[in-house]
């Protein structure tokens, strides 16, 4: 992967400025670089990585696991898209093994979620099974760790 | 007891007159300051990899708790003749040619032991690391340093070393990628070494320990070049590549002959290194592509990064090119190393080490390590930006 990409990918408000230095190049040349790969939808967005346990949210995420038969024509893309589009469907991928997608859904609670899944997507033609887990705790997201790191504990001057 | 005498007056002389390090004392003026941001730690920020850690425990609940050979696990030696022919280019058995250390420094010290008699002289190169010259006094050399130059990008060239040689010369001690200067040499630059040592019938110590953390060219080691295994004790480790410096553990390559010397000072003295730091070390070579890639890209960037703000500074720094230190010429304030390197800390709480730590023709330069997050490089830079306009302004 570019290099660039992996500086954005760790963290994405790292200075224009920096990253330059950092890769030996212009501070145009990065900005245009960038531009270049938001324009071709390589860069989707940037969003912060929260801690969400610590903001006591009413908030459930549960996992789905989803099998489906491929349609006819677009295969699992069709499926897959149209059930992508539910807002409370926040993340979606096609799997290999014992289910095709797994979905990532949110709701406000329980409830909420088991609505979506009887009402919406259970229901939708060429779905065949769902299975739901609930999420109970996050310790790592987007690899980064959700508990206080260690402080550092080398010696302040070391030979 | 013979009261005239003082307890200092009875220590064994060649301890007794070494002066203290200057990193132990910068280190206890920085210990007293609070929210000091330290480029002076030669140690990497990064955190062992986590399959070296797990496996630890793994090893500790195995029971891996007991003496091992002396020369270190069979397995383990089995596994660094691999990683050594491929990384260093040179071929040792693992029967009789590994001898695992506590460290580099445990390595070094067993090297210099191993081969000198009283009186011998051991060339060496500063600015250098902060144990040579000690280590060749405990062991009764007469350590003569050769000076090397920014305007050389700190290599070492054969007629300096020319200049130094005398008939008592034994050993020539080399460390390149350097610290503090990040200097590497050339196969090029290495081969006119490598003539200079047969010629004049030498041995050497070569300290690779930087070796893997190169970052525009791969790191060439004296080893490979013809005729030179036979002459060359070897030393690396586990400290640097693999951010395990706590684990102390290193190891020693040479003809069975000095690897046979070196194992009678270590196993009276030492017995064995670490059975878990053995184990952990063992781990750590099952896959050090990718565990040593991934701090090598980011000390690139970090490089980078220093070397283009501190020309922004107007601080002359020949580009470093391994290790992890940026070393800088500071001269131009007309302060000394060690007044800058102090008001430094004092003025901007930005802690860096004066070049004179590293021998005395370190005087005008000082040492910033960058294995530090890039947040608290940016910070160091910001403040030494501040500080040298005020030094800038003072001097008007
Ligand atoms: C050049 C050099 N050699 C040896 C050492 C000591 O390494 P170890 O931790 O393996 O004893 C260091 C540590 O800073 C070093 O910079």
């Amino acid at each position: 992967m570019d290099e660039l990409l992996k500086i954005l990918a760790s963290n994405a408000l790292e200075s224009r400025e920096t990253i330059a230095r950092m890769l030996n190049l212009s501070v145009e040349e990065v900005q245009a670089r960038i531009a270049e790969y938001e324009r071709a939808g390589i860069i989707r967005g940037y969003q912060a990585i929260l801690n969400e346990d610590q903001l006591d949210l009413d908030k459930v995420t549960a996992v789905i696991e989803v099998k489906v038969t491929p349609q006819r024509e677009g295969g699992f893309d069709r499926i897959a898209e149209r059930i992508s589009r539910f807002p409370e469907v926040r993340s979606a991928y096609l799997m290999s093994g014992a289910y095709d997608l797994l979905l990532f859904v949110e709701g406000r609670n329980l409830r909420e979620v088991a609505a979506f899944v009887s009402e919406k997507l259970a229901p939708l033609e060429g779905v065949l099974s769902t299975a739901t887990h609930f999420m109970l705790k996050t310790y790592k997201r987007l690899g980064v760790l959700m508990h206080p790191e260690t402080p550092d504990e080398r010696l302040a001057v070391s030979p | 007891m013979n009261a005239s005498l003082s307890l200092r007056d009875r220590l064994a002389r060649q301890v007794r007159d070494i002066p203290r390090s200057g990193i132990r004392d910068f280190f206890d003026i920085v210990s007293t300051m609070r929210d000091v941001i330290s480029l002076s730690i030669g140690e990497p920020d990064f955190d062992t990899p986590w399959h070296v850690r797990e496996y630890t425990v793994f090893a500790l609940e195995r029971g891996a708790t007991h003496y091992t050979s002396n020369l270190g696990y069979l397995e383990l030696r089995r596994a660094l003749s691999r990683y050594v022919a491929r990384q260093f280019g040179a071929e040792y058995n693992p029967e009789t040619e590994i001898l695992v250390t506590v460290g580099v420094s445990e390595a070094l010290d067993l090297a210099l032991r191993a081969l000198l008699n009283p009186g011998d002289e051991v060339l060496y190169h500063e600015p250098c690391y902060v144990s040579y010259r000690a280590l060749v006094l405990f062991a009764h050399g007469v350590p003569v340093a050769v000076e090397t130059r920014a305007e050389d990008g700190f290599r070492l060239t054969r007629a300096m070393l020319e200049a130094r040689v005398t008939p008592r010369t034994k050993v020539l001690l080399l460390n390149f990628p350097n610290n503090p200067t990040g200097a590497v040499m050339s196969r090029q630059d290495l081969e006119e070494i490598a003539a200079f040592v047969r010629e004049h019938d030498l041995l050497v110590i070569t300290d690779d320990i930087y070796a893997e953390l190169t970052y525009d060219q791969p790191h060439t080691s004296i080893v490979s070049l013809p005729g030179m295994r036979d002459r060359t004790i070897l030393l690396h480790g586990f400290s640097k590549a693999w951010a395990m410096t706590g684990f102390r553990l290193g190891y020693a390559c040479a003809p069975a002959e000095l690897t046979e010397a070196m194992m009678k000072i270590h196993q009276y003295t030492m017995l064995c290194a670490s059975s878990l730091s053995q184990k952990a070390a063992l781990e750590a070579l099952s896959r050090p592509e990718q565990d040593v890639a991934e701090m090598v890209e980011e000390y690139r960037r970090r490089r980078n990064f220093i070397a283009s703000a501190l020309a922004d500074l107007g601080l002359p720094c020949t580009r470093p090119l391994g290790a992890f230190y940026a070393f800088p010429n500071i001269s131009r304030f007309g302060l000394s190393s060690k007044d800058f390197a102090l008001r430094l800390l004092r003025e901007e709480n930005v802690a860096a080490v004066p070049g004179t730590a590293f021998g005395e023709c370190g005087e005008g330069f000082l040492r910033c390590a960058y294995a530090t997050s890039m947040d608290k490089l940016k910070e160091a830079m910001e403040r030494l930006a501040r500080f040298v306009q005020r030094l800038e302004r003072e001097r008007r």
